[in-house]
């Protein structure tokens, strides 16, 4: 892994407050007194390198839509093939093999309650296993900003 | 509740911001509206706190972090804001929910390290048991082990 100085900078400083305005990565490059194209080119690289997911929004849980954290028990042997079959599914996201007996764990979101009961129904009946639902009742943080230690990275 | 051109507006965003000059107007022209209304629109729901965080959203695993552990744990109702609010002093722990137990899965409070290995997310932790005085409590770390897919929501209408 060889970031730039720049490159170090584009991940660490705009996490959060990314300028919302006609250029904004020029805005970017003023600040740090590089071009404009130099600042694409950098967000490209990290892009296509895979460093990066987006540069997007992160929206609470059930501010629009309604959502859930799942978990499925599958033996070993099915679970590339079940994860598969879940991860299908548009409105699920995050699916991940964890190491417990209940080994696959996703989010699904839904417009509304009856669509998120519906999706949780079709999974189960494509996947034959019961789907444990674990909905958030309280959330005490959701900035994922996240400082990297580059130094030692 | 949003109304349908703010959630269009996030589904679109939901793909990631274009990487060009003009980004907001690649977006304005996908939903028929002028790269002004995008701007006021986004920085609307930027300050009335429907986005919580708007910019660079890293990829932890291919930046180093590669391990990554959910840890749940079952705390008496009434000690949860307390603790939850002391696990959240470290800058380690990414995420922190209450969630209802269940009859067979009787953990209540969910929270998330992410750290270079697994070492690394091991000595956080009893870090964290030692410091929060969490020992008494039973719990139960998992960490990840492979990504089937890592998107942000896509909203189906």
């Amino acid at each position: 892994m060889v970031l730039t100085t720049l490159q170090k900078k584009l991940l660490n400083d705009f996490q959060r407050n990314f300028p919302i305005s006609a250029t904004p990565f020029a805005e970017i490059a003023a600040k740090l007194n590089v071009t404009e194209d130099v600042v694409l080119q950098a967000f490209q690289e990290l892009n296509d390198r895979n460093f990066i997911s987006r540069i997007g929004a992160i929206i609470p849980p059930n501010q629009i839509g309604v959502s859930t954290l799942a978990a499925m028990a599958v033996p070993a042997n099915e679970l590339e093939n079940i994860a598969a079959k879940v991860s299908n599914f548009n409105e699920v996201n995050h699916n991940y093999e964890r190491e417990n007996t209940l080994n696959l764990w996703f989010v699904v979101i839904a417009n509304d309650a009856e669509h998120l009961n519906h999706v949780i129904a079709e999974i189960e009946q494509e996947t034959s296993y019961n789907v444990r639902r674990f909905p958030l009742k309280k959330e005490f943080f959701i900035d994922l900003s996240f400082k990297m230690d580059f130094e030692n990275a | 509740m949003l109304d349908m051109l703010n959630q269009k507006l996030l589904m679109q965003l939901s793909e990631g911001l274009p990487i060009c000059s003009r980004p907001y107007l690649q977006i304005a022209e996908n939903l028929k509206i002028s790269e002004a209304e995008v701007i006021a629109r986004l920085k609307q729901l930027n300050t009335n706190g429907i986005i919580k965080r708007f910019g660079v959203i890293v990829k932890h695993s291919t930046l180093g972090y590669r391990a990554n552990a959910m840890c749940v744990w079952r705390i008496p109702e009434n000690q949860i804001d307390d603790i939850a609010a002391h696990l959240l002093k470290f800058s380690f722990v990414t995420l922190c929910y209450q969630r209802p137990a269940l009859p067979d899965w009787n953990y209540n409070l969910y929270c998330m390290i992410h750290g270079k290995d697994r070492n690394t997310v091991l000595n956080q932790l009893s870090e964290l048991k030692k410091m929060c005085g969490l020992q008494a409590f039973e719990h139960e770390i998992l960490f990840s082990r492979k990504c089937f897919k890592q998107r942000g929501a896509i909203y189906q209408k």
